[in-house]
């Protein structure tokens, strides 16, 4: 922590506060007119977005600042991705995978999008295959993928048995045990968690990164 | 519009009605919880929409387009379980050949975007762009004409070529009108009037419902609906993501421009208000919950236009019933700030104990079932969920009216509403 000189540390006050403009113009400056490293740039949203995600923990935050901090990230990232010289295997390791949509019947897209920003912002590989997910398709995206972790979404009523479906369609699928399902959305909970079968349930983004780090053995 | 007998005059057509006496204790029921007076026994609300299909083995999209049928499958449900208030969910349901009829894009419903036995869902996208702010402050009729009505139905396209009004004068006012020619303008015009054709059976249709559960004996807990201005923009408007980015990009523009909605959503919603002839008024809310917005962000944006919409519907002599969605327990004691028998609160995730406490003696309460239990729960487990809300709210004063979180639950079995009208007599009744 106590490596940040000043500018570093202003970037990350003003990206940490919400303060858009100053941040943006910061960083730009520093990776387009003082070469930077970009990885180090990208280190230092992280390192803005942990504070992000423990003021959403203790209460201060809410969700219009995750959707703003995904926001101002995108927009740094942006500029700084073009400018990394990638060396092979060079990638920061992940924590794990996480394979994450919204399940069939069901077209809301707004909870999962800000889960898998979440995930991806703390370290986890996150393939996001949309809404109104056929069990069919969850089936060969883990195959496929091979994820850690399953997160299934959704809003409506109609979920509880769509999750329920694909859940028993991934045990019958003998996948089970290499992986964790967590399931969250509107409507979601234990009672919803117990009929479905999932390994857990999160009301929140912050619970989703919570559970998969846990999974994973990593700390919390 | 004073009390509830205003509902009863203007639902019932001038024939006598053998079921009168029937209607009017059941609409007793609501009022005596409005007015914080303790009713002869706890009401039960029934407030169903695709779960009617499921009751009466249609698939959704046949509950959406065949009036007759939805209408038959509507009334025997109420039959069956006698609520004290309905919920007029006929016209939010039987709507898919208004829906076809407008080339309505905003929602996808069986047919359109979804499977057969799904019911229609909202598309949450930036309707309004951030830069049109300007556009629609400065004219918001002009703004509806030239670019909303355009992208959220088919209907209006076309629209785009009409003239700016504003500023049409004299000679200029003349030769202004020339757009109204144009082949684009014309085709809307016509497609336009063939739609409100369909919307005028839609409605006619839900008349004629309301009308015959009113001579049946039942009335109707709320006869119209509104909206409020966060959620207007919000939803319809700006997308979720958009509003969100708002709150820091565009603050003092949104208050703006949720100012002048509280002005004209407050219009509008005295206006339907009295077409329907019922005081109360049901408001959805969508974005006030304690996950969605911080304390500040609620008593900036969200709650002072709502509570001066509010306020003002009191004074038209209406009764708001906002749907407080999700969990909005840290809101309590802020939205308590109304006049006291004026309006029903009815909460879907809140804990309802809680709410009674911090609320019973300003509002009545409607809820709140959780829709878990009502789907995938048993018969016995709903049974207990009632007796709880009664043992702890409504023998301890709280003026409750019984409902699911948000209605019924498309998926419930029938045997747990049978389930929560039974308990509700056994243990309040």
């Amino acid at each position: 922590m106590s490596d940040w000189n000043e500018q570093e540390a202003q970037l990350i006050e003003w990206l940490s506060d919400m303060d858009e403009d100053n941040a943006f113009e910061l960083a730009k400056r520093m990776l387009l007119e003082e070469h930077v490293d970009p990885l180090r740039v990208l280190e230092l949203c992280r390192s803005a977005m942990d504070i992000v995600g423990q003021r959403f923990e203790s209460g201060d935050y809410f969700l219009p600042e995750l959707v703003l901090a995904g926001e101002m990230l995108d927009n740094i990232g942006a500029i700084a991705k073009p400018l990394i010289k990638t060396a092979p295997g060079e990638e920061s390791k992940k924590l794990g995978k996480v394979l994450i949509g919204t399940v069939h019947g069901d077209l809301h897209d707004i909870g999962k999008n800000i889960v898998t920003f979440m995930l991806d912002i703390n370290g986890f590989d996150v393939k996001d295959i949309g809404i109104d997910v056929p069990v069919k398709d969850f089936i060969a995206a883990i195959n496929d993928y091979q994820p850690d972790v399953v997160a299934l979404s959704g809003f409506l009523t109609l979920a509880f048995e769509s999750m329920k479906e694909t859940i028993t369609a991934i045990t019958a699928a003998g996948m089970r045990d290499k992986l964790k399902i967590m399931i969250g959305g509107g409507q979601i909970d234990e009672t919803v968690r117990a009929y479905t079968g999932a390994d857990a349930f999160g009301v929140n983004a912050v619970e989703a990164v919570t559970l998969s780090k846990n999974w994973m053995g990593a700390a919390a | 519009m004073d009390g509830g007998r205003g509902v009863s005059e203007s639902n019932i057509t001038e024939s006598v009605n053998p079921n009168q006496a029937a209607f009017d204790k059941r609409q007793q029921r609501i009022m005596d919880c409005v007015a914080l007076k303790t009713p002869d026994r706890m009401p039960v609300a029934m407030f169903a929409t695709f779960w009617l299909a499921k009751y009466g083995n249609i698939t959704c999209k046949e509950l959406m387009y065949n009036y007759e049928g939805t209408k038959e499958i509507a009334t025997r449900a109420v039959l069956e379980f006698e609520p004290d208030g309905v919920s007029p969910g006929l016209a939010g349901i039987a709507m898919g050949n208004a829906l076809e009829a407008i080339d309505f894009k905003q929602l996808q419903w069986p047919g359109h975007g979804v499977d057969d036995n799904q019911p229609f869902q909202y598309l949450d996208r930036e309707y309004m762009k951030a830069e049109e702010y300007d556009d629609f402050l400065f004219d918001p009729t002009g703004y509806y004409l030239q670019k909303y009505l355009p992208r959220v139905a088919g209907v209006f396209e076309g629209f785009e070529d009409l003239p700016s009004f504003p500023g049409l004068h004299y000679v200029r006012l003349v030769t202004g009108i020339r757009s109204f020619a144009k082949p684009s303008v014309r085709q809307a015009f016509e497609r336009v009037v063939k739609a409100a054709e369909e919307v005028d059976r839609m409605i006619n249709h839900n008349i004629e419902w309301n009308e015959n559960i009113a001579r049946l004996g039942y009335p109707l807990i709320n006869g119209s609906s509104s909206v409020s201005p966060y959620d207007f923009v919000a939803d319809y408007f700006r997308g979720a993501t958009g509003m969100m980015k708002d709150l820091f990009r565009h603050k003092d523009k949104l208050l703006q421009l949720l100012d002048k909605a509280t002005t004209f959503l407050l219009k509008q919603t005295i206006t339907a208000a009295k077409a329907a002839g019922h005081q109360i008024v049901m408001i959805p809310i969508h974005w006030a919950p304690d996950a969605f917005m911080s304390g500040k962000q609620f008593e900036t944006f969200w709650w002072p236009p709502f509570r001066k919409m509010m306020m003002g519907m009191i004074d038209a002599g209406l009764t708001p019933m906002p749907l407080w969605e999700a969990d909005c327990s840290k809101r309590l004691e802020i939205i308590k700030d109304v006049p006291p028998g004026k309006c029903i609160y009815w909460f879907e995730r809140t804990d309802m104990v809680k709410a009674f406490e911090v609320l019973g003696d300003v509002v009545a309460l409607r809820g709140n079932l959780s829709p878990s239990l009502m789907t995938t729960g048993q018969p016995a487990e709903v049974d207990a969920a009632v007796k709880h809300l009664v043992d702890n709210v409504f023998n301890k004063g709280g003026k409750l009216i019984l409902d699911c979180a948000f209605g019924l639950p498309d998926e419930t079995p029938v045997e747990n509403v049978r389930a929560m009208f039974d308990a509700a007599r056994k243990y309040a009744g």
